[in-house]
């Protein structure tokens, strides 16, 4: 364009007398914002509704003012005097004011559970401090002490200082059984309370051994899908598209009712005569249950891609490795399976993220040994309170899912996605 | 797929034994939706087939659990059927009510999505758009990332603002199921404009319509089948979904799947599997008219099955 605005002395112009380049790039950029402003109104849905709540997480998970909101004098003290100050009878003046303050607002045990967090069992001395402080008479060193000795313990003060900042790493130290010793290192948390990092093997584990499972049973069936002629295969897709469109619930229900001691699979089983009447196996309420559970919901996740790559191709590649010499399993393997590997990663990485976070089906039919870390994100929510510490799982959780998502998004590209 | 002519006894037997083996992956993916429905009908409050079911007699069938969900304490159990009863199950009985709770949020979850989505995707599938892919990947994202750390960042955001002060009832949940109906309306009617033919607008265009005349005479209503098989996704998602509702929902906000929930959690009856039998004839229904609208907009488009 530029070439042939020099050569020639005339400008090329558009009929109102402007230069042509700067028309088209006018009409572009026009183009390009008409094109973004159908999109802007989603964007800022998508804004509110789902990306400012997941920066809330990430905020929760590393800011929690519990502590320094409700007890602000001794926070203030922390402030200003150095780690490793003894504390001295202003500090115990600041302290004895915020439990006073606190006892009145009745937010006392708001601040006492974030040190309960990190020291279990002081919730109590909080409620009791704050119920009693305003009788206390100075020197409060004396009387806060004598109220209940633990006041005194050098451990509380260094927990009492690490809490006073609203801002903390400490929730992801716990989210992975870290915590800091009295001397401020960190160290691991006892042998008996380790459970988050247990949690996200078990986590991983199970999520990759239902993927394996899924391509071991969708792999057939995608196979036989792609290779029967369209009017019987549209008729079994039906088979594969009926779970996919039954409500989660209805198919977690059913599990719950095939598995169960009394349920029709060991009913059936004691009527063929394989097991007998009080060997009827446990199948729920465990591990065993959310697996075959969840394979079976995440099932359609790894058949429809596994399906849409079979179709396409060329049922003439694997009969001219027939027609030169290679036996059927030889030419399976060494023409077929590997231009299904784009589907079986598509398959793969759509079923291990959904089962990474599932939540329902483990809640339901998972007992205690099939909980997984959704569940104990929610239970941080619900009834331990720790809200911290139910964001700071869920960023790991998140963290490690966007990186599969990307990795998704490199080998197959999220705008290929299809749905049935 | 046809066994050839020069196959080996030992791959005729393969042959035959992948056949059965499908069959039993079918039965395994088919088996235990469609279980739930003879049981449902048990007389006994068994979760297994009683031997008066297994032998056909009549007696050891019954309506008995369809029957306890228009119950409600509000509701006479004594008194002969007529409109004022059925006036007050549709008042009190709290299946009922979940029902219509449910209608209500997937309705206004499934409008916004699909107005929203259906305008994205116009927006997306055009070659000027700028930063595509990005974009893209964003609004896709509410389908990765874990409902539980979604319904975690809601019920932080929700909490902050008091959403439920507001005086607008479900308004959290329907926010909540738009934003996860949206992906799939998407999807969807991308789908369907990616063999959509600009020509036609362009010929619309030049024969004097405005882009309004062309949007809706020309382009929408080839792109429909898409949005109204991306509406019923996002319609059965919102109907479905029941971790947001839980966290976020207000006590009062009962929809279906909540009420099952409840019910699992604490005496798992019967009842259950009569809810559970007509949500699969629903999701029967809803399969079929995907499927009928799939088959339209190839016929539309000119793909036709092959």
């Amino acid at each position: 364009m530029a070439d042939l605005a020099a050569n020639d002395p005339v400008l090329l112009t558009t009929s109102d007398g402007r230069p042509l380049q700067e028309a088209l790039a006018q009409a572009q950029s026009k183009a390009k914002w008409r094109a973004f402003m159908l999109v802007a109104p989603l964007l800022a849905f998508i804004l509110i509704t789902f990306v400012s709540p997941i920066v809330q997480v990430l905020h929760q998970s590393v800011y929690n003012p519990k502590f320094s909101e409700n007890m602000p004098q001794i926070s203030a003290w922390f402030d200003q005097n150095p780690n490793g100050t003894e504390p001295d009878e202003a500090a115990y003046t600041a302290l004895v004011a915020d439990l006073v303050a606190a006892g009145a607002a009745k937010t006392v045990a708001v601040a006492g559970e974030r040190v309960n967090y990190e020291m279990p069992g002081t919730r109590s001395l909080f409620t009791k401090a704050g119920r009693e402080a305003k009788k206390l008479q100075p020197p409060f060193m004396e009387s806060l002490t004598k109220l209940d000795e633990n006041w005194a313990s050098p451990e509380l003060w260094g927990v009492m200082r690490r809490v006073s900042h609203a801002y903390t790493g400490d929730f992801y130290l716990a989210a992975v059984d870290l915590e800091r010793s009295p001397t401020g290192s960190i160290q691991q948390v006892p042998e008996n309370e380790r459970v988050y990092v247990n949690l996200f093997v078990r986590t991983f584990a199970l999520s990759a051994a239902i993927t394996f499972m899924c391509l071991l049973i969708g792999y057939p069936v995608a196979f036989l899908l792609a290779a029967l002629p369209m009017r019987y295969a549209s008729l079994l897709m039906i088979m594969v598209l009926l779970p996919f469109w039954t409500s989660l619930l209805v198919r977690t229900t059913a599990w719950m009712v095939l598995l169960q001691g009394q349920g029709v699979v060991n009913s059936l089983l004691v009527w063929a005569g394989i097991i007998a009447e009080d060997q009827r196996l446990v199948m729920i309420n465990n591990l065993m249950g959310t697996m075959i559970a969840m394979t079976h919901i995440l099932l359609p996740f790894m058949i429809l891609p596994l399906y849409s790559v079979m179709k396409p191709i060329p049922p003439s590649y694997v009969r001219a490795a027939r027609s030169l010499g290679a036996t059927s399993w030889t030419a399976f393997r060494r023409v077929y399976l590997p231009q299904t590997i784009p589907g079986i990663g598509a398959g793969g990485l759509l079923v291990f993220i959904l089962s990474v976070g599932y939540y329902i089906t483990p809640a339901l039919v998972g007992g205690a040994s099939g909980q997984l870390i959704s569940n104990l994100i929610a239970f941080h929510v619900n009834k331990s309170n720790n809200w911290s510490l139910a964001a700071a799982l869920a960023t790991i959780l998140l963290a490690s899912i966007l990186l599969l998502y990307w990795l998704y998004d490199k080998l197959v590209g999220i705008d290929k996605l299809k749905l049935g | 797929m046809a066994l050839p002519i020069y196959a080996s006894p030992l791959e005729r037997a393969w042959y035959y034994s992948f056949r059965v083996l499908c069959g039993l992956i079918f039965l395994f993916l088919i088996a235990p939706i469609l279980i739930v429905i003879p049981l449902s009908f048990n007389a006994e409050p068994y979760f297994t087939f009683t031997e008066k079911m297994l032998s056909l007699d009549p007696t050891g069938y019954s309506l008995r659990w369809y029957d306890l969900l228009l119950t409600h304490p509000n509701v006479p159990t004594d008194v002969p059927r007529d409109a004022a009863w059925w006036a007050t199950v549709w008042q009190d009985a709290a299946w009922v009510n979940a029902a219509k709770n449910s209608v209500i949020v997937g309705f206004f979850a499934t409008i916004t999505a699909t107005f929203l989505g259906t305008l994205a995707a116009l927006g997306l599938s055009r070659p000027e758009m700028p930063y595509r892919r990005a974009i893209m990947a964003v609004l896709i994202s509410p389908m990765i990332v874990p409902l539980i750390i979604i319904t975690l960042g809601l019920f932080f955001f929700y909490s902050s603002i008091g959403i439920n002060k507001w005086g607008v009832p479900y308004l959290g949940v329907i926010m909540a199921h738009a934003t996860l109906g949206i992906p799939f309306v998407i999807i969807t009617v991308t789908a369907t404009l990616s063999g959509f033919d600009h020509s036609l607008t362009r010929a619309s265009a030049s024969l004097g319509a405005s882009p309004t005349t062309t949007f809706f005479k020309v382009t929408m209503p080839l792109i429909l089948p898409g949005m109204i098989s991306g509406a019923l996704f996002a319609f059965v998602t919102s109907f479905d979904e029941v971790v947001v509702v839980l966290f976020v929902g207000a006590n009062d906000e009962q929809t279906i799947p909540r009420q099952m929930w409840n019910g699992i959690r604490e005496a798992i009856s019967p009842a259950i599997l009569s809810v559970a039998t007509i949500l699969v004839v629903f999701s029967i229904t809803l399969l079929a008219t995907v499927e009928l609208l799939r088959r339209r907009s190839e016929r539309l488009r000119g793909i036709s099955p092959h």
